[in-house]
């Protein structure tokens, strides 16, 4: 006989319904000093990343350091291929010839910044992802139509089952649930 | 995020307009009087050295003519594209664009006295006994030469005057405002069509018949480059500038400073593109008449000069400007508009000046590509430097300093990066 599964909560999720509501309603969520929790909005609101107090990303670390590295791999290659693997003298030039190389040196700068850039977004944002709990919530399902949502997980340090609920009350919520893990 | 569109948008008056006793409004004195004296000086200083005066004269004028120009393709293109953002700096690139008058009558020299000095194909004997320069005669002839010149500097004097005049025009009247940016928006693309021709052609003429032998496709998009990476350098420290003493705080903003930024980035990527595809191809086809124009650059004294260009020309201004962080902050901003700035300097001087390195060298026997800067060329740089800081001060305290009567200004001032 198994004991039947105990019920784990992700947390609370509240719902507004206008771009102006879910912006003062961050700003409060963000002064009240919560980190793990998120917005969703059916389309980008301009400053939202501000209004929640997010730092900036470290994509472009990440692109960086992939397109440094793209960059040096396509010179090594060619210098390895043109100088030592299988010197030949092309149009009377020495074997590495540098000027040649660049071009490809470029593109592979630009098609290892393209991978950082795709790959490190997705890999940032944990994707793909099979599941998620807000889908739990069938009200969520409206935050890519008409309406705004705030999601506080339950293992921010800061939440509290009753404290949260009445900060979220404060925000001017329509509606607060809790949605199961 | 608030719009009120009951009211109408109007900008605080003390931002936007330099009042007389203001140090701006005494610049175009200045720089009436730093011009003459700068010509003067390098003319006294050439000491009957026409050739050293005139090459220093051409470098000077070029530097300045690219800012003229930068001016005119950022106002064309901002209203070919019907960009939002650049409204609230539009004005700024319409004063560097109505110096070109005053360029063009600068320019004037160089065809009726500098011509003979800077040009051995006007040499009519000398044509005669080289194939080459037989060949292109049709082309390389003072006559036509001449006829082109008033050609581009007509066209010049004639968009300058109608882009400002437009823009100008409405000031303050928004009910004019909506019809001159439908007018100016309809002209724009013919504009940039007379735009590319005119500059790409002066730049063939007045840079790349320096010697007559070499050609290069590339070359009018070359010179269009560094203008248009001077131009932005110009306007973000104009901005920066202004700024600093008090005049459009709360118009434009740190988001325009990024845009700029990104510009800045932008060209300068551009131009190494540019450049680099230039060498490129020549370095690859080997073709001794293409290649020895950059072989007497990377000769002896001319050597450092190139590989300052290629590393303060790409290498720096890249990797310095790649955050955004820097693009936001003033002071960085500066760093980086200064050092454009100074490269565009850079580059006009290794375009220009190796040539007549390369006539000594060859004439005197001792085959040394010998680099000299001297005070006829610092003052023939202030000199042209103060006929256009003339004309352009002269512009920034006539009007106001954003477009007013544009009918999207609000849109600008209130823009946000993303």
């Amino acid at each position: 006989m198994s004991k039947p599964l105990k019920k784990k909560t992700y947390g609370l999720l509240a719902e507004y319904d206008s771009a102006r509501a879910i912006y003062h309603a961050c700003e409060q969520v963000r002064d009240a000093g919560y980190k793990v929790w998120d917005s969703h909005t059916p389309f980008a609101v301009h400053n939202l990343d501000k209004a929640m107090g997010l730092g900036p990303s470290v994509l472009p670390w990440i692109v960086f350091a992939m397109g440094m590295t793209g960059a040096s791999l396509a010179m090594l290659l060619q210098w390895w291929t043109s100088t030592i693997d299988y010197p030949i003298v092309i149009a009377g030039k020495p074997y590495f010839s540098w000027q040649a190389f660049v071009p490809v040196t470029f593109e592979l700068g630009v098609l290892f910044s393209a991978f950082g850039a795709v790959f490190g977004m997705l890999g940032l944002n944990r994707l793909p992802m099979w599941y998620h709990s807000l889908f739990n919530s069938e009200r969520f399902l409206r935050h890519t139509d008409d309406k705004f949502f705030i999601a506080i997980e339950a293992r921010d340090p800061k939440y509290d089952p009753q404290k949260t609920r009445e900060l979220l009350e404060r925000t001017g919520a329509l509606h607060i649930e809790e949605v199961e893990d | 995020m608030s719009h009120d569109h009951d009211k109408p948008f109007v900008l605080p008056a003390d931002q936007i307009h330099i009042p007389a006793g203001s140090m701006w409004r005494k610049m175009p004195i200045i720089g009436l009087l730093l011009g003459a004296a700068g010509i003067g000086g390098a003319w006294a200083t050439s000491h009957g050295d026409t050739h050293a005066f005139w090459y220093a004269y051409l470098v000077g004028y070029m530097v300045f003519l690219a800012f003229a120009l930068g001016g005119l393709f950022f106002v064309i293109l901002q209203h070919l594209v019907r960009a939002g953002w650049s409204i609230a700096v539009r004005r700024i690139a319409e004063n560097m664009m109505i110096t070109l008058p005053a360029l063009c009558l600068l320019g004037l020299p160089i065809i009726f006295l500098g011509a003979h000095d800077l040009y051995h194909w006007t040499d009519v004997a000398a044509v005669e006994h080289d194939f080459m320069l037989n060949a292109k005669k049709a082309y390389l002839n003072e006559g036509f030469f001449r006829i082109r010149m008033f050609v581009y500097f007509g066209v010049w004097t004639l968009l300058s005057l109608f882009f400002y005049g437009k823009s100008t025009g409405s000031d303050g009247k928004p009910e004019l405002g909506i019809r001159a940016a439908h007018s100016m928006r309809f002209w724009a693309a013919p504009a940039l069509f007379l735009f590319a021709l005119s500059l790409t052609f002066a730049a063939f003429d007045l840079l790349m018949s320096l010697d007559p032998h070499w050609f290069s496709t590339m070359f009018g998009v070359y010179y269009f480059a560094g203008s248009a990476l001077s131009m932005f350098g110009l306007i973000t420290l104009t901005v920066i500038l202004l700024h600093k003493s008090g005049y459009l705080r709360g118009v434009v903003t740190t988001e325009h400073y990024h845009d700029l930024g990104k510009y800045l980035f932008g060209f300068t990527v551009f131009y190494t593109y540019i450049a680099f595809s230039q060498y490129f191809l020549i370095w690859y086809a080997n073709i001794p008449e293409e290649t020895m124009w950059f072989g007497y650059r990377i000769a002896d004294d001319f050597l450092p000069l190139t590989f300052l260009l290629v590393i303060g020309r790409f290498f720096i201004p890249f990797f310095f400007l790649l955050r955004r962080g820097v693009k936001r902050n003033a002071f960085t901003l500066t760093l980086a508009a200064v050092w454009v700035l100074f490269m565009q300097v850079v580059d006009m001087f290794w375009l220009i000046q190796p040539v007549r390195a390369h006539h000594h060298a060859l004439e005197s026997g001792d085959h040394v590509m010998h680099m000299h800067i001297g005070a006829v060329d610092i003052l023939a740089l202030l000199g042209a430097a103060g006929v256009f800081i003339a004309a352009f001060t002269w512009a920034l305290g006539r009007k106001a300093l954003v477009p007013t009567g544009d009918p999207r200004i609000e849109e600008s001032v209130q823009f946000e990066n993303f």
